[in-house]
C-alpha cells in the first residue's frame, strides 16, 4: 500500500513539472505558434527563480520566505516570458520559421540555465553549489492539517503550493479556452488567422500575448523543478528531457488542458514506473523509460488515422500569418 | 495591389530582388550586431575588455594546432548533420529527428567496435561500421516518413519523439557495454587495440573526418542539383500539385529522401564514435541534430554556405567555452553565445525577404 | 424618397495597373429590394463588391449609404455601415459551432453566454425561415448549411445590406429554392440585397431589378419584369468584337480522341462532370466554353489522367491505329504508354511550372526521367531552354533565372514552349491568354495554330467568347458539368453560345 502511495506521489511530482510546460505550450499552440523553445524556457524559468531567490537570501540575514517566493515566482515567469518574447518577435513580426526560432531558443535557454546554474556561486565570489534553503523549503511546505490525514492526505495534500497552482492554471485555461470570448478568438487565430482577421480580431496581438504568457507558464515548470523537486539547488542538465516531454504531453492531451492534468500524472508515472516494478533488470528499466515517448507516438499516429477534426492540432500551427498573402 | 486600403504606418511587402551583395551585407551586419551583444554579455559577467574577449575567443578556437583541429573536427560533424537534414528540408519535410538518427548511427558503430573489434580486419570493420551506421540512421528516418507519406502524420512531432526513444536505446545499450562495470558509462572503446578507430590520414588525426564529410557534402550537392532523385524531391517540396502533374510518386519520394537524410545523419554518428569520441553516451549527439537544422535553414539549402555557418558556430562555441573555463565558469556559456548569434541571423532574414515601406513614401510599383 | 435608397454608388472607378476593373460604374439598391448584378467572368462584379465591403478602395467615385456619403476603408468600416458580404469562399472556422462562428470577434462580456447567443440566433432563424442548428460544428455541414451560417452571421451583426457573391454556384436546385425563399423573406423585412450571378434563370426568378456590367463598364439597369433571357444575354455579352485572329482552315482531320460519357465527383459527392461525350480530331481546334466552374478544369484533367472518373471512357486513337482507354491510368502511366499528351494547366506556376526554378529546370519537368542512370541530363534541357527563349522571345535575364519572377506572358510562353516541344498529338490548354498582354496573346495564338496545322488535336478552354469564336473550329459548351451543345465556331453567334452556357435544365425547353 505504502509503495503505491509513494508511486502516486512521485508520479504527481514528476508530472507537475511537465504540466506547467504543457499548459504553456497549449496556450502558445492555440495561437498557431509551435514553440519548440519549451525546454529552453523551462530552463530560463528555473534559473530565473533560483537566481532571484539566491540574491535575495544573500542580501539579507533574515530572509522572509514569502517575499522570497513572490520574487522568485515573478523572476521565473518573467525570464521565461522574455524568452518567449524573443521567439515572438522572430516568428510573428519578423516571420522567421517557427521550428528554427524555437530550437534556437532551446539552445539559448538551456545554455543560459546551465551557465548561470553552474557559475552563479563562482560569479558571486562563493564556492560550491548554490542552495536557497529557506525559500526552497517554503515552496516544499505541505498543506498543514490536511496532509496529516492518512492515505488521502498523502495522495492529495502532501505537495507544495505550485502543484495546486498547476492544477488551477489548467482548469482556468480550460475555462478560458472554452467559455470566454478571448478564448474563442484565440482558437480562431490558431485555426485560421485570415478568417479571424476578417472577423476583426487583432491576430498579431493575440499571438504575442498567448505566446509570451504561455512561455511564462512553461517557465514555472522550471521553477517547480528547482524549488519543489530539488529543494532549491541546481544540477546541470538535471532537468533532463522533461521539456520535450511537455511538448509530447501537449499532443497526448490533444490540446486540452484538462486532459493535460491526468496526462501529466500518467506521464510522470510512466517516467518512473521502472523503479516500482519489482525484478526489472537495468536494461529492462531503460526500455520502460521509453514509454512516455512511445505512447505519444502512438497517440500521434492514431489521431492522424482517425482524422477526428477536434483532435487535430490547430490548423495554422507552424505557419506565419501575412495578411497580404491572402 | 492594396494601395487603396487604409495604409498602416509601416507597410510590408515581399521582395525578391535584393542583390547578392546586399543580402550578404545584411547578414554580415546581423552577425556583427550579434557579436556586439555577445561582447556585452561576456563583459557584463567577467568584466573583461571586449577586445580581449574576442582575442580570447580566437585563441580558444584556433589558438593552438590541437584546438584548431578540434574546431575543424566538430565543424565537420555539424556540417555533416546539416547536409543530412537538407534533402528532407528541401522537400519541406521537417525532420527534427537528426539527433536520434545520429544516435542510431552511433549505436551501430559502437556495437560493431565492441563485438567485432577483435575479429575483423580494420578496413573491413570500418567499412561495415560505415554501412551499418548509414542503415541504422536510415531506418530511424524511414519510420516517420512512412507515416507521413501514407497518413500525413505530423513529422515534426514524430521525429522529435523518436530522438528520445533513441536516447533510451543508447542507455539500454550502455547497460551491456559499460566499462568499467558499475560506472554507467561505456568508456573509451578498444582503447588499447584502437580497433574501429578511424586512423590518421596524411598524418592528420582527423583527416578521414575531413574527407568523408567533404565527400558527403559534395555528394549531397550533386544529388540535389544533378540527379533525377534530387529533381523529384525539389519538385515535391515546391508543389505537390506540380509533382502530380508530371506523375511523380510523392509517397515514394518522401520515404526515399527522408531515408537518405537519416542515413547521412547516421554517418555523422559513425564519425562521432569512430572518428572523434571513441565512446558513446546519450549526449554524444550533443544537440547537433537541432543546431544543424538551423544551419541548414539559414544556408537556404546551399551546402557550401552551411560549411561557413557551421564553422562560425563551432568557432564561437569553442572560443567562448575556452573563456569560460579560463574564468572558472561553466562551458555552457557557449550555448548562450551561439543562441544570441542565431537569434540575430534568423531575424535578419526578414529584411532580406521583405521590404518595409513607411507611410507617405509609398508609391505605385511597376 | 431618398431615404428609401439603401446604398448608392456613383461613378466608381478602380484600376489595377493600366487595366480598368471598373470604369465609372453607378448602382443603386433600395431597401426591400433584390438587385441582381449580372456579368460575365472578369466583368468587374466582384471588384465592385469588394469596394463596398472594404477590401479595395475606389480610385474615383462616391458611395452613399442611407443617403449620406461614406468612405469605406476597411472591412470593419463596411461592417459598421451595416453591409455584410457573403463570399464564395466561406470564412468560417471548421472546428467551431455555427453559434461560435457567428459571434467570433464581436465585442461583449468576457465570459460567453452561449445559451443566450443560441436563443438570439434561433430567433433570427425562425424569423426568416432558415434551416440551422446553432450548435452544429461547421465541418459536419454541407455547403448550403455553411452558406446559411454566413448569412445568419451577417444578420446577427445587424447587416441591412447583404451582398451575395454567386450564392447558388455550389447549391443543389432544392437548396437554391430554399435560399430564395429566405432571401425573399429578408427583402420583405426591408433589407437590401445584392446578388452577384451569371445564371439568367435565377436572375429572372429572384430579383426585382438587374444591373449589368460588361468588361468593367456599367451597361444599364432593367426591371426584371421587363427582361427576358435573350435581352439579358444580349446586354451581358454585347456585340461580337472581331479580334482578327488568324484561323487556318482545318484539313486532314483524323479522329484522335473519343470521350464517352465521362463523369466525376468532388469529395462531397457533387457531380463536376456529368455524362460528357465528344470527339476530338487531329488538325482541329476544339474550344470549350462555359461559365467558370462548369467542369472545364475537370474535363482537361480527366483526359490528362489527373482526375479520377466515376464512369466513362477516354479513348485515344493512336496514329498507328491502335486504341487505348486512358480512363484507368494516371499521368505517369499515360506517359509510359508513349502517348503524347501535353497539358497547359490554368495554374501555371502552381502546377505547370516550378516557380523557383529557372527555364532550364522547368524544361526538365517533362523530361527528367529520360536518359539512363542516376543523373538528369544537363545539356538537352539547357539547349531547349535557350531555343525557346530565342524562338518565343522570352524576356529573362538568363535561362536559370527563377520563372516566378518573370511576367505572366513570359511564364506562359515558357510553359507552352515546353509542352509543344515534345511534339504532342493531343494538346490540352486552359485559359491560354488569361492575364497576357495583346502581343503575347497573339504569339500564343500562333503557336497553338501551328500545332493545329501539324495535325495535333488541340482542346482549348477559355472564358472569352469573342476569342473562342474567332480562334476555334468547333466550340463545345459546358454548363454545370453537362455538355449543352457543340457548335461550329464559324457560324455560331455569341448569343447562341451564351444561351448554351446558361442552359440549365429548367429553361432548356
Amino acid at each position: 500500500m505504502s509503495v503505491i502511495i509513494t508511486f502516486i506521489q512521485k508520479a504527481i511530482v514528476q508530472g507537475i513539472c511537465m504540466l506547467f510546460g504543457a499548459d504553456g505550450e497549449i496556450l502558445t499552440e492555440k495561437s498557431g505558434n509551435l514553440n519548440l523553445g519549451v525546454p529552453g524556457m523551462m530552463y530560463m524559468g528555473g534559473i530565473g527563480g533560483l537566481m532571484a531567490a539566491f540574491f535575495y537570501e544573500k542580501s539579507t540575514d533574515h530572509p522572509n520566505a514569502f517575499a522570497g517566493m513572490v520574487l522568485s515566482f515573478l523572476a521565473a515567469f518573467c525570464l521565461a516570458a522574455l524568452g518567449a518574447l524573443i521567439y515572438s518577435i522572430l516568428t510573428i513580426t519578423l516571420r522567421a520559421n517557427q521550428n528554427v526560432a524555437g530550437l534556437a531558443l532551446t539552445t539559448f535557454g538551456t545554455g543560459l540555465g546551465n551557465f548561470f546554474g553552474g557559475s552563479l556561486s563562482a560569479l558571486s565570489g562563493g564556492a560550491g553549489q548554490i542552495s536557497v534553503k529557506v525559500i526552497g523549503s517554503a515552496y516544499q511546505a505541505k498543506i498543514p492539517v490536511l496532509s496529516e490525514i492518512p492515505v488521502i492526505g498523502d495522495i492529495f495534500f502532501s505537495y507544495g503550493f505550485l502543484t495546486y497552482f498547476a492544477i488551477i492554471i489548467s482548469l482556468a485555461m480550460a475555462f478560458f479556452l472554452k467559455r470566454t470570448r478571448w478564448g474563442l478568438n484565440l482558437n480562431a487565430v490558431g485555426e485560421d488567422p485570415a478568417t479571424a482577421d476578417a472577423a476583426g480580431i487583432n491576430v498579431t496581438l493575440y499571438k504575442y500575448l498567448a505566446t509570451v504568457i504561455g512561455g511564462g507558464i512553461a517557465g514555472l515548470g522550471g521553477l517547480y523543478f528547482v524549488m519543489e523537486y530539488t529543494g532549491g539547488t541546481w544540477s546541470n542538465n538535471g532537468f533532463g528531457d522533461r521539456g520535450w516531454l511537455a511538448v509530447a504531453l501537449v499532443i497526448f492531451a490533444l490540446w486540452n488542458p484538462i486532459n493535460a492534468i491526468w496526462g501529466s500524472i500518467l506521464f510522470g508515472g510512466l517516467y518512473i514506473i521502472y523503479l516500482y516494478i519489482p525484478g526489472l533488470g537495468r536494461s529492462a528499466q531503460e526500455v520502460f523509460k521509453m514509454l512516455p515517448y512511445l505512447v505519444t507516438i502512438i497517440v500521434l499516429i492514431i489521431t492522424s488515422l482517425r482524422k477526428k477534426r477536434e483532435h487535430q492540432p490547430p490548423q495554422s500551427l507552424g505557419l506565419a500569418y501575412f495578411r497580404e498573402e491572402r | 495591389m492594396n494601395s487603396g486600403v487604409k495604409e498602416p504606418l509601416v507597410h510590408m511587402t515581399k521582395r525578391e530582388d535584393m542583390s547578392l551583395v546586399m543580402k550578404m551585407a545584411v547578414r554580415i551586419i546581423a552577425i556583427l550586431l550579434s557579436l556586439l551583444v555577445c561582447a556585452i554579455f561576456i563583459y557584463g559577467i567577467v568584466k573583461m575588455n571586449p577586445v580581449q574577449v574576442y582575442e580570447g575567443i580566437i585563441d580558444g578556437a584556433v589558438g593552438t594546432e590541437r584546438r584548431m583541429w578540434i574546431t575543424i573536427r566538430d565543424a565537420m560533424i555539424l556540417l555533416c548533420v546539416a547536409v543530412a537534414v537538407t534533402p528532407a528540408f528541401r522537400m519541406r519535410f521537417w525532420n527534427i529527428g537528426a539527433e536520434g538518427q545520429i544516435l542510431l548511427g552511433c549505436i551501430a558503430s559502437a556495437a560493431l567496435m565492441i563485438y567485432e573489434g577483435e575479429s575483423l580486419p580494420l578496413p573491413l570493420l570500418l567499412l561495415l561500421m560505415f554501412v551499418c551506421s548509414f542503415l541504422a540512421g536510415m531506418i530511424w528516418g524511414i519510420i516517420p516518413a512512412v507515416f507521413k507519406a501514407i497518413w500525413n502524420t505530423n513529422e515534426t512531432l514524430f521525429t522529435l519523439m523518436l530522438n528520445y526513444v533513441a536516447m533510451q536505446l543508447v542507455t539500454f545499450c550502455i547497460v551491456f557495454w559499460e566499462n568499467p562495470k558499475g560506472s554507467n558509462t561505456v568508456g573509451i572503446i578498444n582503447a588499447a587495440s584502437r580497433a574501429g578507430w578511424l586512423p590518421p590520414l596524411f598524418g592528420l588525426d582527423y583527416g578521414w573526418n575531413l574527407v568523408i564529410v567533404l565527400g558527403l557534402t559534395a555528394f549531397v550537392y550533386i544529388y540535389m542539383k544533378r540527379t533525377k532523385h534530387g529533381y523529384e524531391l525539389t519538385v515535391v517540396g515546391e508543389s505537390v500539385n506540380t509533382a502530380k502533374y508530371v506523375g511523380i510518386n510523392v509517397p515514394k519520394v518522401i520515404i526515399r529522401t527522408v531515408g537518405l537524410s537519416g542515413g547521412i545523419a547516421g554517418i555523422a554518428g559513425f564519425l562521432l564514435v569512430s572518428g572523434s569520441s571513441h565512446t558513446i553516451s546519450t549526449s554524444t549527439a550533443g544537440g547537433r541534430g537541432f543546431t544543424a537544422i538551423i544551419v541548414s535553414w539559414l544556408a537556404k539549402f546551399n551546402v557550401w554556405v552551411m560549411a561557413v555557418i557551421a564553422f562560425l558556430l563551432v568557432f564561437m562555441e569553442k572560443g567562448s567555452s575556452q573563456i569560460a573555463t579560463q574564468f572558472g565558469l561553466n562551458e555552457n556559456a557557449s550555448d548562450v553565445i551561439v543562441g544570441i548569434i542565431l537569434f540575430f541571423v534568423i531575424g535578419c532574414e526578414f529584411f532580406i525577404n521583405y521590404k518595409l515601406e513607411f507611410r507617405g513614401r509609398h508609391q505605385e510599383e511597376r | 424618397m431618398e431615404q428609401n435608397c439603401a446604398i448608392e454608388l456613383r461613378d466608381i472607378t478602380k484600376k489595377f495597373g493600366k487595366v480598368y476593373a471598373n470604369d465609372k460604374v453607378s448602382l443603386k439598391v433600395n431597401k426591400g429590394e433584390i438587385l441582381a448584378l449580372l456579368g460575365e467572368n472578369g466583368s468587374g462584379k466582384t471588384t465592385l463588391m469588394n469596394m463596398i465591403s472594404g477590401i479595395y478602395f475606389p480610385d474615383e467615385g462616391h458611395i452613399f449609404v442611407d443617403g449620406k456619403e461614406v468612405s469605406i476603408r476597411s472591412p470593419r468600416d463596411s461592417f459598421d455601415l451595416g453591409i455584410g458580404m457573403i463570399h464564395q469562399h466561406f470564412k468560417l472556422i471548421d472546428v467551431m459551432t455555427a453559434a461560435e462562428n457567428i459571434i467570433l470577434g464581436l465585442e461583449g462580456k468576457a465570459v460567453l453566454n452561449m445559451k443566450k447567443v443560441c436563443e438570439d440566433i434561433q430567433a433570427l432563424v425562425d424569423r426568416y425561415g432558415f434551416d440551422l442548428d446553432p450548435n452544429q460544428k461547421i465541418y459536419t455541414m454541407s455547403v448550403s448549411q455553411k452558406q446559411t451560417v454566413e448569412i445568419v452571421k451577417m444578420l446577427y451583426r445587424g447587416a441591412n445590406i447583404l451582398i451575395l457573391d454567386e450564392p447558388t454556384a455550389v447549391l443543389t436546385p432544392q437548396e437554391v429554392t430554399r435560399l430564395f425563399t429566405v432571401l425573399r423573406n429578408m427583402r420583405d423585412d426591408g433589407r437590401a440585397i445584392i446578388i452577384i450571378t451569371h445564371k439568367l434563370n435565377e436572375v429572372l426568378e429572384i430579383s426585382d431589378r438587374v444591373s449589368i456590367l460588361r468588361k468593367g463598364r456599367y451597361i444599364g439597369t432593367v426591371e426584371t419584369k421587363e427582361a427576358t433571357v435573350s435581352s439579358l444575354t444580349e446586354m451581358m455579352v454585347g456585340d461580337k468584337v472581331s479580334l482578327d485572329i488568324y484561323r487556318p482552315e482545318p484539313h486532314d482531320l483524323k479522329k484522335r480522341l473519343t470521350v464517352e460519357e465521362i463523369s466525376c465527383e468532388n469529395g462531397e459527392g457533387v457531380k463536376l462532370l456529368d455524362q460528357v461525350s465528344f470527339e476530338a480530331f487531329g488538325g482541329e481546334m476544339l474550344g470549350v466554353a462555359g461559365i467558370s466552374g462548369s467542369g472545364q478544369k475537370e474535363l482537361l484533367e480527366s483526359i490528362a489522367g489527373l482526375q479520377e472518373l466515376t464512369n466513362g471512357k477516354v479513348i485515344y486513337h493512336a496514329r498507328r491505329g491502335t486504341d487505348f482507354d486512358l480512363s484507368g491510368y494516371n499521368a505517369a502511366q499515360i506517359n509510359e504508354l508513349g502517348i503524347k499528351h501535353s497539358f497547359i494547366p490554368e495554374d501555371r506556376l502552381g502546377m505547370g511550372l516550378v516557380g523557383s526554378m529557372g527555364m532550364t529546370g522547368n524544361m526538365l519537368l517533362r523530361s527528367f526521367r529520360q536518359g539512363k542512370g542516376f543523373f538528369t541530363r544537363q545539356k538537352e534541357p539547357r539547349d531547349l531552354a535557350e531555343e525557346i527563349k530565342k524562338n518565343l522571345d522570352v524576356v529573362t535575364p538568363s535561362v536559370d533565372y527563377p520563372v516566378r519572377r518573370l511576367s505572366g506572358g513570359n511564364v506562359q510562353k515558357i510553359l507552352v514552349g515546353r509542352e509543344i516541344a515534345s511534339s504532342p498529338s493531343v494538346l490540352l490548354v486552359a485559359y491560354p491568354v488569361r492575364g497576357l498582354d495583346i502581343s503575347s496573346s497573339y504569339q500564343i495564338y500562333n503557336l497553338l495554330n501551328e500545332q493545329k496545322e501539324r495535325g495535333v488535336a488541340v482542346i482549348c478552354v477559355a472564358e472569352d467568347l469573342d476569342m473562342l469564336l474567332d480562334f476555334c473550329d468547333r466550340i463545345m459548351v459546358l454548363c454545370g458539368g453537362k455538355l449543352t451543345g457543340i457548335v461550329d465556331a464559324r457560324k455560331a453567334t455569341k448569343e447562341e453560345v451564351g444561351l448554351l452556357m446558361t442552359a440549365h435544365k429548367e429553361d432548356k425547353a
